[in-house]
């Protein structure tokens, strides 16, 4: 296969597939380095003092959080609002980009889906310890019961949101898995025979053997996941959006929310992504796979993405006037001048401002660079969801009701012990699983390898001169000839 | 127990040039195993087109049935409750529900069925041919013994890197 030269090569040094399993695969069986365990260790200790939070709430109640009358829905739903949003890039590189044969998504899409998954189980936590009595989750599934039977609501977002993340969590999954099969198998074939990780990954894959038909299978089954992943994602953060927009409270009730929540999503899961995968190349010396070029690519969709947020923000401060409603004009003008200003402006300088330095082709290329971005835009977009829930309830149409909300220390032990979960969560899988689709990369090696792709015309040929059998071993394939 | 004959190729060009060879001298193949999918080896080969995709219409089919008949069932015909006068069959609310649950089946079905008609499974013994075939050796096998000879001298001729005899 022949590409332009204007292309850039996805993959570098020179690397035969071998290579690829070598430098993927083999880190796998290998011994841990001790900063691994450290980290490990650290960020279990996070994870299980965010899980000691959640039981001292459960154990004394929502009391010990710092909501109120007015502000009812505060940290744990910012939170909640701003896992499943990471979650969503993950969707989106394996997904659309398959979708639209982008093939750079090959060095990322895997530890992006890993990370997908561990965001929503992260997601998943909040809204289920707001409820106060967590064993009376199963009240949201359309159950059979004794009080009549009594249904759920199918008017509600709320009960859409349980349907929505459900289905987004199963399919994640499932479509994760399916690339992991194979490259579990390339895992199980290099371990020592009899030894438990030989066991281990033997049952983990399924018995894949890599045969002409499971090849075609699998592909059938990827696109499809994907085509319907994509719609998928979009309907998830929706549907979280309508948690806001079918109400009635102003700064809420906005036709604008679906597109402005699906854009903020894919952008703060760029930015996590970004953050994740700069130190995964970097530690795990992955930056024949994970190039300048990737980065250089996710960067763009950050920036662009970033704008299509900044462009919902001041459509909401137009419509807001453009309405004439007296409460829609307050709310957006406390937001940016109230007493949560910084909230507003942080977020508007992380989400719009500070990620325009990626007009800059120099700075989109340096990794560290890249890296304090997108830890910008994480604090931005969670500073987005805080700012749309806490000043559109804190000052509400009784000014005699009007309150602050501050965290207590119980709901910032739970926020950072989410972060302690999502990042075990993955320490875990870099140690333990391939953390780059393997077998996918190699199907691209030979259209966009450094040794294949950027060549001119003449020395593409040449190579391929080289690489094919020589002419000798492969007589004219004549049917009529006589059959040795 | 059965015996094959395994030709290793080091090259996904090479295999395919050797696999239509291979075909077109009338050696029966048994099996193709390759680290990656090889685009044009289904065609080469001769296997027919997969219908999982079909089946999965299928499964969202019955999931968008499955999400309106329970949603209809439970809130309009068992008892419809009266939410703030509103209809008591809301049909665009019905939506989101119906359409989570489409994409939920036909997921679900069709993973399942994925790893049903490949014979997938935790627990599965993995016959693999030559350990190198998940990693980067293409592997054409020939089960029919009394064509080992001739599938022998068109491996070397096709240019494998190696030839052997396993039992699996």
């Amino acid at each position: 296969m022949y590409e332009s030269p204007i292309r850039e090569p996805l993959i570098l040094g020179r690397k035969t597939y071998k290579q690829i399993t070598d430098d993927i695969v083999g880190p796998i069986l290998g011994p841990a380095s001790w900063k691994w365990y450290v980290t490990t260790a650290f960020t279990a200790l996070v994870m299980f003092a965010g899980f000691a939070a959640i039981a001292y709430t459960i154990w004394v109640g929502i009391g010990t959080w710092g909501l109120n009358k007015t502000v009812g829905w505060a940290f744990d739903i910012t939170n909640f609002v701003f896992w499943i949003g990471i979650g969503h890039a993950g969707t989106l590189i394996s997904a659309i980009l398959l979708l639209f044969r982008q093939r750079w998504r090959m060095a990322i899409n895997r530890a992006a889906e890993a990370m997908t998954i561990f965001a929503v189980i992260c997601a998943g936590l909040f809204p289920i310890i707001h409820m106060g009595r967590p064993w009376l989750l199963f009240w949201f599934l359309p159950l059979p019961n004794t009080h009549g039977s009594l249904w759920v609501n199918f008017n509600s977002p709320l009960l859409w949101d349980v349907f929505a993340i459900s289905t987004y969590f199963t399919i994640s999954l499932l479509f994760w898995y399916t690339g992991l099969i194979p490259d579990l198998a390339t895992v199980r074939d290099r371990a020592k025979p009899g030894s438990f990780a030989r066991i281990a990954y033997s049952i983990l894959s399924f018995g894949w053997r890599g045969t002409a038909k499971e090849w075609q299978r699998f592909e059938a089954v990827s696109l499809v996941l994907a085509g319907l992943s994509t719609p998928l994602v979009l309907s998830v953060h929706s549907i979280v959006s309508f948690d806001f927009a079918t109400s009635i409270l102003p700064g809420w009730h906005t036709t604008i929310f679906p597109p402005y929540f699906v854009a903020g999503a894919i952008f703060s899961g760029f930015g996590m992504v970004l953050t994740l995968m700069i130190i995964t190349r970097e530690v795990m010396n992955l930056k024949d796979y994970i190039t300048l070029e990737h980065i250089d690519a996710m960067a763009k969709v950050t920036m662009v993405t970033g704008m299509m947020v900044g462009f919902a923000y001041a459509t909401e401060f137009f419509i807001a006037w453009y309405s004439g409603s007296y409460w829609e004009r307050y709310i957006f003008l406390n937001r940016a001048f109230g007493p949560y200003w910084w909230s507003y402006w942080a977020m508007v300088t992380c989400n719009l401002f500070i990620p325009q330095v990626f007009w800059v082709k120099k700075l989109r290329r340096s990794p560290w660079f890249v890296f304090i971005i997108s830890i910008f835009v994480n604090i931005g977009m969670w500073f987005e969801r805080f700012v749309i829930i806490v000043t559109s309830l804190h000052r509400d149409f009784l000014t005699s009701s009007w309150r602050m909300y501050a965290p207590t220390w119980v709901e910032v032990t739970i926020l950072t012990g989410s972060f302690g979960l999502f990042l075990t969560l993955y320490l875990l899988f870099a140690r333990y699983f391939p953390v780059i689709a393997t077998a996918e990369t190699k199907s691209i090696l030979k259209t966009s390898g450094d040794q294949y792709a950027g060549l001119s015309y003449e020395a593409y040929l040449a190579q391929k001169k080289a690489t094919a059998p020589a002419p000798a071993a492969m007589p004219a394939l004549n049917p009529d000839e006589p059959k040795s | 127990m059965a015996k094959y004959l395994i030709g290793l190729y080091d090259d996904d060009e090479k295999l395919l040039s050797a696999v239509e060879h291979i075909k077109r001298e009338g050696v029966p193949i048994h099996e193709v195993c390759t680290p990656f999918p090889v685009h044009g080896l289904d065609t080469i080969l001769g296997l027919k087109k997969s219908r999982l995709p079909d089946a999965a219409f299928v499964y969202g089919a019955l999931g968008t049935l499955t999400a309106l008949s329970m949603q209809i069932y439970m809130y309009t015909i068992d008892w419809p409750t009266n939410i703030g006068g509103k209809s008591h069959l809301p049909f665009p609310s019905f939506i989101p529900v119906t359409f989570e649950l489409t994409v939920l089946f036909a997921g679900v079905l069709l993973f399942l069925s994925y790893l049903a008609v490949n014979r997938l499974y935790p627990g599965q013994r993995a016959r693999v041919f030559h350990p190198r075939q998940t990693d980067d050796a293409f592997v054409v096998a020939i089960a029919d013994t009394a064509a080992w000879d001739k599938a022998k001298e068109l491996f070397q001729k096709t240019g494998a890197f190696e030839i052997q005899v396993v039992e699996l």
